[in-house]
């Protein structure tokens, strides 16, 4: 579900071509130009492929810890009809996780290296899965609104110019449908229900608001090397971009339920068609990304524990003779 | 005698399954080695029996039966499924894609082809040369 790979702007964006052939860059450029993919043995700039293995091993780690936050919430779903389809949607999750994993592993990182990088914190996963899901409400406005801007942005990396990722995400895509269908009706239930409901998941769309507004990364003119990584079809839209198609889209149907958006100044401007909005706290953006929030150390320890625990089941049916093989495609 | 006083810092989740397990923030493990995920089985998936098997993707596993769950579980978790095939990836054999111009002239030999073959011009022509004039 929640593919937003953050991009250090203070990396030097100078430099990072340093030493490639230019001849077989223009032909790489020239196929990407062209409409056409680009497969798991090809030539390809390093850069590319840095760039490429830390946005899919970055989205593959927000599916498992994105599926923690929820699946707090499934012994406590309210009726059995929610329970299976919470346990359906965090089960999706996990298998996003998978098929993303196997698509950077086409790239040349082992699925090991990026569990290590995960659970030792040098990898980083979407910064909303930091906050905790205090009530049901919390786990439906995540299930409608996280959601959400995580189809935004991977419908539009589907279109991208890695074959592996894209076939990945089209597949991830049609089962995302059912959770923003299944959030949405979530919330409309509380927002249509008693004054208690109203109010628990009006608190919870105000305690998410500022971490769905940083889930698109920073502001564009904080971000780091776009434009190549715009021109390689790596990125297919600016964070700002995205935030707007976001708001655009769903902040009419928040208010259609009559919640309010915690931000004063947010409207759409009708000279610009854009909507304007008070800009995120990049500072705390920064400081929960690089472990100041709420729930990053609950997260790795978690995630370590079920890697322990696990270990010797995976080490008793480990076949001693067996090689790997990086996957075909 | 001196004490040695480590203080850990106990996870304190809302999660009262996490809650209960007193995990520890600090918790360390080995890292993984290579081979602790398995290899990994090419997923073949048939949609209605009588249809060709598609590739769809890859699964981590230990034994061919364990790639089958794995795969019914990934690629099965939708739509309607007849059967699924799994196939080592160390057993699959592939041309190289830098050998593709062995396949270059495979469509210009018109000889193969049913199209290859006009014969009306001619029998017009005769036809045509036949006729009392």
């Amino acid at each position: 579900m929640y593919g937003n790979a953050y991009i250090d702007p203070n990396e030097k964006a100078n430099g990072i071509l340093a030493g490639e052939d230019s001849i077989k860059l223009q032909e790489f450029e020239d196929r990407i130009a062209r409409g056409e993919k680009i497969e798991p043995k090809d030539w390809m700039p390093k850069e590319y492929r840095k760039q490429l293995i830390r946005m899919i091993e970055q989205h593959g780690h927000s599916e498992i810890i994105g599926a923690l936050p929820e699946g707090t919430w499934i012994t406590r779903a309210p009726g059995f009809k929610r329970k299976m389809a919470l346990m359906a949607k965090v089960q999706d999750e996990v298998g996003h996780a998978q098929l993303l994993y196997s698509a950077a592993e086409t790239l040349g990182k082992s699925r090991e290296d990026m569990t290590n990088d995960l659970i030792t914190g040098k990898s980083k996963y979407s910064n909303v899965f930091n906050y905790p899901a205090f009530t049901w409400a919390d786990a439906c406005i995540i299930a409608w609104l996280i959601d959400a801007g995580a189809i935004i942005n991977q419908v539009a990396n589907a279109k991208g110019s890695y074959g592996p990722y894209c076939r990945a995400l089209d597949r991830i895509c049609t089962e995302e449908s059912f959770h923003l269908k299944y959030g949405h009706d979530n919330v409309v239930t509380l927002a249509t229900g008693t004054p208690i409901q109203r109010k628990m998941v009006q608190e919870a769309l105000t305690r998410w608001w500022p971490p769905i507004m940083h889930f698109f990364g920073p502001s564009d003119k904080l971000s780091g090397h776009t434009e190549i990584l715009m021109r390689w079809k790596v990125k297919m839209a600016t964070n700002d971009e995205m935030r707007q198609q976001f708001l655009n889209m769903y902040v009419p149907k928040i208010w259609d339920l009559g919640l309010t958006v915690p931000d004063v100044n947010l409207k759409k401007n009708e000279e610009t068609g854009k909507w304007d909005y008070t800009e995120p706290d990049w500072d705390e953006f920064k400081r929960v990304i690089n472990g100041g929030g709420p729930c990053n150390a609950e997260r790795l320890a978690v995630r370590r524990m079920a890697e322990e625990r696990g270990r010797w089941v995976r080490k008793a049916l480990l076949n001693k003779s067996e090689q790997y093989v990086a996957p075909l495609a | 005698m001196r004490l040695n006083i480590k203080i850990i810092t106990m996870i304190q989740s809302l999660d009262p399954r996490i809650a209960r397990e007193n995990i520890s923030e600090n918790n360390t493990i080995e890292p993984l080695t290579p081979m602790d995920n398995w290899e990994t089985y090419e997923v073949f998936h048939q949609k209605k029996r009588g249809d060709q098997h598609m590739h769809v993707g890859i699964v981590h596993a230990p034994n061919p039966e364990m790639a089958l769950l794995f795969g019914k579980d990934q690629y099965g978790r939708r739509g309607i499924t007849a059967n699924i095939w799994v196939v080592k990836t160390a057993n699959v054999f592939c041309t190289e894609y830098e050998d593709q111009d062995m396949f270059e002239t495979t469509p210009e030999k018109q000889y193969r082809e049913a199209g290859g073959y006009k014969v009306m011009d001619k029998i017009n022509k005769y036809k045509k040369a036949q006729k009392p004039a």
